[in-house]
């Protein structure tokens, strides 16, 4: 298991660079990646994304949400989504919020 | 990541409810990693995006070597629907009906509000010109997000680059 430093602390990833402890996360870490996606702030909007990707993860034994469940879950419209976290909101999400990419097709 | 975006346009050629699916679940896959997604829609595709049809996909169980009895939860192995059965009146809307139950038991949705999701993420929807004019329809009759009627040829152009999958 490969690991790397991210905001200032050493974390555990796999070979495409997704976290694989997610209590090793902290908000910071979140920035820093999102920083790396082409999120240059991440705002309230965003954060309620995250909040509920790692809420559900937490739930579901790490799963991370597919793109659907989370329009769902939290409201926020899948074009909204999109600008959000453009060009493929599936992994840069669950990158971010420091979870293995989901495993649904939905 | 590579600077050049991937691309992946579909072609959707068939209007059965099994049929339409392939399609919206690979494009929103797509969408979700960041692929330009493309659909052009054809022949009996177009119900896909035709607002009387596309929620009224249907799947017969006429000559359908795939749909087992056992699917329904009877202990019949590999037994198919009997063709015979499948002539009766209310037999196809059983089948459709039914398949439509398995596919919401995964969370996928129907086929209109799915294909909106898909809109939503950014995928490019065309009407086949050819199809247009043979079966007598209109850009109204489509739903929204269909960009455009356009040639077998305007299709190619657009798509230079594209990996294409015909289904």
């Amino acid at each position: 298991m490969a690991t790397r430093v991210i905001a200032g602390k050493t974390v555990q990833v796999n070979d495409e660079g997704f976290m694989t402890n997610p209590a090793e996360w902290t908000k910071e870490i979140g920035g820093a990646i999102a920083k790396e996606e082409g999120i240059a702030e991440l705002t309230a909007a965003h954060w309620k994304v995250i909040d509920y990707c790692r809420a559900t993860a937490a739930r579901l034994g790490g799963k991370s949400p597919t793109l659907r469940q989370i329009t769902t879950g939290t409201n926020v419209s899948t074009k909204e989504l999109f600008a959000l976290f453009p060009k493929g909101p599936a992994k840069k999400v669950a990158h971010i919020a420091g979870l293995g990419k989901p495993e649904g097709c939905v | 990541m590579a600077d050049e975006t991937r691309k992946i346009a579909f072609i959707c050629s068939k209007g059965d409810l099994d049929m339409a699916y392939p399609a919206l679940v690979m494009g929103w896959a797509a969408l979700g990693n960041g692929i330009d997604v493309t659909i052009f829609f054809t022949f009996w595709g177009m119900d896909m995006i035709t607002k009387a049809r596309q929620n009224r996909l249907e799947l017969a169980p006429v000559a359908n070597t795939s749909m087992k009895m056992k699917m329904m939860g009877l202990p019949t192995g590999n037994l198919g629907i009997p063709n015979l059965m499948g002539v009766i009146p209310g037999m196809t809307a059983f089948t459709s009906w039914f398949m439509k139950k398995k596919i919401a038991a995964v969370g996928a949705p129907p086929v209109g509000e799915y294909l909106q999701m898909l809109v939503d993420g950014g995928a490019k929807l065309y009407a086949c010109k050819m199809t247009v004019d043979m079966m007598g329809l209109k850009k109204e009759d489509f739903v929204d997000g269909v960009i455009d009627i356009v040639t077998a040829s305007d299709f190619m152009d657009m798509t230079e680059g594209s990996q294409i999958i015909f289904i």
